[in-house]
């Protein structure tokens, strides 16, 4: 078993940050990961995007160039990305910022208002862990509680931010499941 | 200890801490800047010394200074900085004396870009600075084994006291894979610095160390040549490292890869096994000492009809490849190195159409 998933948005939108607690969660489930972030030049609003690899095998190539899923944060990165991802997969869509659709009929689309929800929740900044918590329920790849728990740890520091993306969490978690 | 999620530029930072070494010299350059950030944090905690040199040649001479007194140091860097430390390489090389750099390539030449490459495989294995001198290098293939190389330069350079080389790549870098920290590697420098410059106190005042690259006595000069070629010889019976990957097969082709790239083409070589074509592989993991029994013996098995050397660059190690095959089966190379990792399907492209 090998997934991929594609992280992609805005720079300043926690997309490298969602991609390392799913990574995390799967590490901590006994699964082999790798993270890799695009480093490459891009320009300022742009696509800043991560692939995680979840595999039960020693992974072999890190790059990927057809992922399994996309989470899609904005609208470049849906049109950049949408057309590469495998057949069967998952491709999230932040209609907050997105009002197209990914024009593929071979892919489960999730489709929601990702920022809204989480100014629901308190601060659009949580919307990288609402569109986190979507995608993991919606997908099943890691466990939802261990995921959680990652959560809490990335921001032991900064205690008094867990209520609010503890709650950001469920209400991704509730719209993947409806 | 527990597995961790780490970039491949802070495990290099932590192993070197977990090996004992507590001085840090470098200078910023992408994409291994999170080195120094890292361990501009994170050797106060433990006592360590980083300072930011003003530039990488700087840096090569705060090494050889450090070096020179018997401590535990190393330096990271990417190519262009590599180039500027170079001098300071074979000065380090010339005085005998242990010491670590990192180069996490980047492309070249020139400024080239920031992306991952294996451009600087002549540089690392074939000198880089002047004179008659060779590192030892190492080229890890994630993070987990970065980490692993990364412990063992420090005691591998004080058992041949010289400069030990690990070669990665912007990939390894950046990315993030799950380490574990061996710990029960940290060790004492093994040489009890009876030659550095540091210790007194120890031996007396009546001993001086000298610890130098300049010997205008012909013989002189010579003989410090010769215990270095003893030291590579020595390097090419007892430190070579290489992995086999399917050569338990009647493999019609063997690649030889190492870094970021060995693992596009092992999953390459997965591929081509579903297909009904199987592949072998030999990945170095040590490039100088270069494993060249291994690429002789995997070339020489009947079935394989032809050794193919795929690097990020436009062909480098091939040459050593060739020179490993000695002409009894023919070399090919393909490569990348604008920054573009191919993919597995374009690898498995390349093998079977090089192989009808």
């Amino acid at each position: 078993m090998q997934k991929e998933v594609q992280f992609a948005g805005f720079g300043g939108q926690g997309i490298l940050l969602s991609a390392k607690l799913l990574a995390y969660a799967a590490m901590k489930q006994g699964y082999n990961v790798a993270w890799i972030p695009s480093y490459g030049p891009e320009m300022r609003g742009g696509t800043a995007y991560c692939t995680v690899v979840i595999s039960d095998r020693l992974i072999g190539s890190p790059i990927i160039k057809t992922p399994g899923h996309l989470v899609a944060m904005n609208r470049p990165s849906l049109e950049k990305f949408a057309p590469a991802v495998k057949p069967g997969g998952i491709i999230l869509i932040n209609s907050s910022l997105i009002p197209v659709r990914s024009g593929r009929d071979d892919v489960t689309e999730l489709v929601f208002p990702v920022n809204d929800v989480a100014i629901e929740a308190g601060t659009v900044k949580s919307a990288n862990i609402v569109a986190l918590s979507a995608f993991a329920a919606k997908s099943g790849l890691v466990d939802l509680e261990t995921l959680r728990e990652c959560i809490k740890e990335e921001f032991a520091s900064k205690s008094k931010v867990i209520p609010i993306n503890m709650d950001a969490f469920d209400r991704g978690v509730k719209i993947a499941q409806q | 200890m527990a597995k961790v999620l780490m970039k491949g530029n802070e495990a290099i930072g932590e192993a070197a801490i977990k090996a004992g070494c507590l001085n840090y010299f470098a200078y910023p350059i992408t994409p291994q800047s999170e080195v120094a950030e890292y361990l501009a944090k994170r050797l106060p905690d433990v006592n360590g010394t980083f300072v930011q040199g003003e530039s990488e040649v700087a840096v090569g001479y705060m090494i050889f200074g450090a070096a020179g007194c018997g401590e535990r140091v190393m330096t990271t860097s990417s190519s262009p900085g590599i180039s500027l430390m170079s001098e300071a390489l074979s000065y380090i090389a010339g005085a005998r004396c242990p010491a670590v750099f990192v180069n996490i390539m980047r492309g070249g030449p020139g400024l080239g870009g920031i992306l991952p490459s294996q451009g600087d495989y002549f540089q690392a294995t074939k000198g880089g600075g002047h004179g008659d001198y060779h590192l030892l290098v190492m080229a890890p293939e994630g993070v987990q084994e970065a980490v692993e190389m990364t412990m063992k330069a420090f005691p591998l350079a004080e058992k041949y006291r010289g400069p030990v080389m690990i070669l990665g790549d912007g990939l390894i870098g950046q990315m993030m894979e799950p380490v574990e920290f061996p710990d029960n590697l940290y060790a004492e420098p093994l040489n009890n610095d009876d030659w550095a410059t540091s210790g007194m106190d120890k031996r007396g005042a009546d001993k001086k160390n000298i610890v130098k690259s300049l010997f205008l006595n012909p013989k002189e000069l010579n003989d410090n040549n010769l215990t270095l070629k003893a030291q590579y010889e020595q390097m090419k019976k007892e430190e070579v490292m290489s992995e086999a990957y399917n050569t338990d097969t009647d493999y019609k082709g063997l690649i030889v890869s190492y870094g970021t790239m060995s693992r596009v083409c092992r999953t390459a070589i997965d591929t081509m096994k579903e297909q009904g074509l199987e592949i072998g592989m030999i990945r170095p993991k040590t490039l100088f000492p270069f494993p060249e029994k291994e690429i002789y013996d995997a070339a020489a098995k009947e079935s394989c009809k032809a050794v193919i050397s795929i690097e990020l660059s436009m062909g480098q190690m091939v040459e050593d490849v060739e020179r490993c095959v000695r002409g009894i089966k023919p070399v090919e190379w393909y490569g990348e190195c604008g920054g573009d990792i191919p993919a597995p399907e374009t690898i498995a492209d390349v093998v079977q159409s090089l192989l009808n």
